[in-house]
């Protein structure tokens, strides 16, 4: 697969010296305190000790660890069409203030991004408004409906990341299958939404105990496997490549391990609301904890942190979905599916997985920084020579999720009101500064 | 007891006892020429019912006006809904008339918790979608108590579309908290999955209803036959109909109305002796009158309706 061309606005490479951070990068064998030297928007050199040149800003990063930034390969940026609940410009700043140096935007916008000028106007947009480096996914389907294939030879020449119906299936085998015979053409990943329709029906939530109790319909755990099961299938018979979205039952771990061992290529993505929320958030009927797939099980939450420690899911996604408070602010059956995850995915995971002891940072840090690697976006590195990707965050610092507002338009985060523990202070994405918390810039100023 | 009667989660076994006592002392008073009480004067109780109903919405009326409480009923038809406001822009509207409690009536689940954030009057869930209707049991629980006595040990069959069924979800709970056994029993595809955690036994067939002392039948909807639930009414009657045969001589029987002759139930059990059918909607106004009394009672004016950021402030998820 060819690399990825991402689209950001202007900006200028970053000179900085990181003094005093606890650097942690698994794939470059970095754990412990040094140095980091940035010029002209590279990693220019390691150490103790080292000396600022002449026109680099020192940043004095005691206490703080320095990491290579993540990568979100599922964000809807709800442009065109909602810019009042997201822009590119609010949505790659929460990403940014989240700790990513690049990201994926979704199709399912109004217009659908479904043909090469609607492409080519929001890569467009991205060059004058995105704060990182910022890449969209097409449409598999026109329009998303599920019948006729987009025009991909064209859409992946004009930048297409990948291709993906998210939020909606790809209902019909027999597509699904000419979509992967025609990847041989066009060479991106599918991305895929699944779930099948005729199981999900009017459901609003994970299917069991608690849906029983508060008289929801459900979704049920195999609504999302056995499609899964299914594109798994056609993907080793075709000899394609898949990678599955937003896995959130544990019978689709299932499903995909026994299609890895059969020799599939398919990656797969978890959000940080599967990985640390249960169908229990539901009892109270806030609709911030409803979204598509839905909040499944303990039993299932488990079987996802196995997962994501053994491999088998590969990357977290946050799945950010941004919708505005009178829709959120409806009954639970009414109100739209989806929350936002740029600005806690890494903090909510930290508090709930890495300080519980579940789960190593250096494996966390792996799998916030693998999701773009699906999409022919290697995975940022701290090591002498890369791009400057890397975020400081203070592991100590708690905050209160919401306290301060959001950098996203939108405040339907699942994590609202909890405090968590980890707080991102900077972020150098795609070799320039993108974010810089305020508190901290002035603190280094002093 | 709390402020809102939202679920029957709400009222513990002593606060059902209360309500139940104090319905029994307004069953004397509806025996009266002059049905009226003063205990609710100059308080008003907004009735907002946003699906159809004969049975709750009049006798929530009848309770209020016997409690001689100021009555608006609002029905989602001909209000300012069908212009498409939204539901916390009606029930702020309505708050701001000082209401000393809404009994609100929704097609969706959780909407009776929902006002009760938007509103500083009491709340009563009069039916929320499939979840619950919780004085809905209470009348039953008081109508059967009427009958036997205790409640104790008694074997309870709610039997039918468990699935779309606010009034068996209530039910399940309010006659295991008063030391029933709760059987359910219908079609396998209107059984919800996971059920059991509420308390209750799940039967697919009719085998084992000589053991129940109290069959509750369930409505069965016309409109669940194109969800394919049931093959047809014909073959669902033919499994699961209650009728003279299966309805033994000591069993008593339920029914939450409408009923639909001839498919949940034939003419012969609705119309015999061992129905309680009839008293289920005589006993829905002291119900309900107890119920209003329980929460309204006693109670000082209400607060100032809240600011509008108080109304919406973020829940931990």
């Amino acid at each position: 697969m060819s690399a990825l061309q991402l689209d950001r606005a202007p900006s200028t490479p970053a000179n900085l010296l990181v003094r005093g951070a606890h650097v942690v990068d698994p794939r470059a064998g970095l754990d412990g305190e040094t140095d980091v030297l940035v010029r002209d928007g590279r990693v220019a050199e390691l150490g103790q000790g080292l000396d600022a040149p002449e026109g680099v800003e020192v940043v004095d990063a005691g206490g703080l660890h320095a990491l290579p930034a993540f990568i979100d390969p599922h964000v809807h940026l709800r442009t065109p069409g909602r810019e009042d609940e997201e822009d590119v410009d609010s949505g790659t700043r929460a990403a940014a203030a989240g700790g990513y140096c690049a990201i994926l935007g979704m199709p399912n916008t109004d217009p659908v991004v479904d043909s090469a000028p609607v492409l080519r106007s929001l890569r467009e947009r991205a060059r004058s408004e995105a704060r990182i480096p910022t890449g969209f996914v097409a449409a598999i389907t026109r329009g998303q409906r599920g019948d006729e294939l987009t025009e991909m030879a064209e859409l992946a020449a004009a930048g297409a990341a990948g291709f993906s119906d998210d939020g909606l299936p790809v209902r019909s085998a027999g597509v699904m299958r000419q979509a992967l015979q025609y990847q041989k053409l066009m060479g991106r990943p599918l991305a895929l939404h699944e779930e099948d329709p005729s199981l999900s029906g009017p459901g609003v939530m994970h299917e069991g105990e608690m849906s029983a109790l508060l008289g929801l319909d459900g979704i049920p755990s195999v609504s999302e496997s056995t499609m899964v099961a299914r594109d798994c299938e056609l993907a080793l018979y075709e000899g394609g490549r898949i990678h599955v979205q937003h896995v959130s039952a544990r019978e689709t771990v299932t499903a995909l391990e026994r299609a890895r061992e059969l020799g599939t290529v398919v990656t797969s993505e978890a959000t940080p609301h599967h990985l640390l929320l249960t169908d229990e958030a539901v009892r109270s009927l806030d609709t911030n904890a409803k979204m598509n797939p839905p909040l499944r099980t303990e039993a299932d939450r488990q079987a996802l942190i196995a997962a994501l420690r053994s491999g088998v899911i590969d990357c977290i996604a946050t799945d950010h979905a941004p919708h505005s408070r009178e829709e959120k602010e409806q009954p639970f059956e009414l109100a739209p599916m989806g929350v936002t995850g740029l600005e806690t995915a890494f903090a909510a995971l930290h508090t709930g997985l890495v300080l519980s002891g579940e789960l190593e940072l250096g494996v966390l840090v792996e799998r916030m920084t693998a999701g773009g690697e699906p999409f022919g976006i290697p995975a940022p590195s701290l090591a002498p020579g890369a791009a400057a990707n890397l975020c400081l965050v203070d592991l100590a610092a708690e905050w209160e999720v919401g306290g301060a507002g959001y950098e996203s338009r939108s405040a339907n985060c699942a994590f609202a009101g909890r405090v968590l523990t980890g707080r991102v202070r900077m972020t150098v994405a795609g070799g320039a500064v993108a974010y810089r918390e305020r508190s901290f810039a002035l603190g280094a100023v002093a | 007891m709390r402020r809102h009667l939202l679920s029957v989660d709400d009222v513990s076994r002593e606060d059902i006892e209360r309500i139940l006592g104090r319905a029994e002392s307004f069953a004397e008073v509806s025996g009266r020429e002059i049905k009226k009480v003063p205990t609710l004067r100059g308080r008003t109780v907004i009735n907002l019912f946003y699906e159809a109903s004969t049975r709750t919405s009049s006798s929530f009326e009848l309770a209020a006006k016997r409690l001689s409480a100021d009555l608006v009923s609002v029905k989602s038809s001909g209000s300012s809904v069908e212009k498409g406001e939204s539901l916390k822009d009606t029930v702020q509207t309505l708050s701001a008339y000082d209401p000393a409690a809404i009994v609100i009536r929704s097609p969706h689940a959780g909407a009776a918790a929902l006002v009760a954030r938007w509103t500083p009057a009491s709340v009563i869930n009069a039916g929320d979608g499939k979840h619950e209707h919780p004085t809905q049991a209470l009348l039953d629980l008081y109508t059967l108590r009427r009958r036997v006595g205790s409640l104790e040990g008694l074997s309870v069959w709610i039997v039918g579309d468990v699935l779309h069924s606010r009034v068996a979800r209530s039910g399940i709970l309010a006659f295991t908290r008063m030391g029933c056994d709760v059987t359910v029993c219908g079609p396998p595809t209107l059984i919800p999955r996971g059920i059991e955690s509420l308390g209750c036994e799940v039967r697919y067939t009719l085998d084992g209803l000589g053991e129940a002392d109290v069959v509750y039948a369930l409505r069965m909807q016309h409109e669940r036959m194109k969800g394919n639930f049931v093959p047809s009414l014909r073959e669902y009657a033919a499994q699961y109909q209650i009728d003279g045969r299966r309805l033994g001589a000591a069993q008593l029987l339920m029914h939450p109305g409408p009923v639909n002759r001839g498919v949940e139930l034939s003419a012969e059990v609705i119309d015999s002796p061992q129905a309680l059918i009839t008293e289920q909607v005589e006993s829905g106004v002291v119900v309900r009158m107890a119920v209003l009394y329980e929460l309204l009672a006693g109670r000082g004016a209400p607060a100032a309706v809240p600011a509008p950021d108080e109304t919406i402030a973020p829940q931990p998820a």
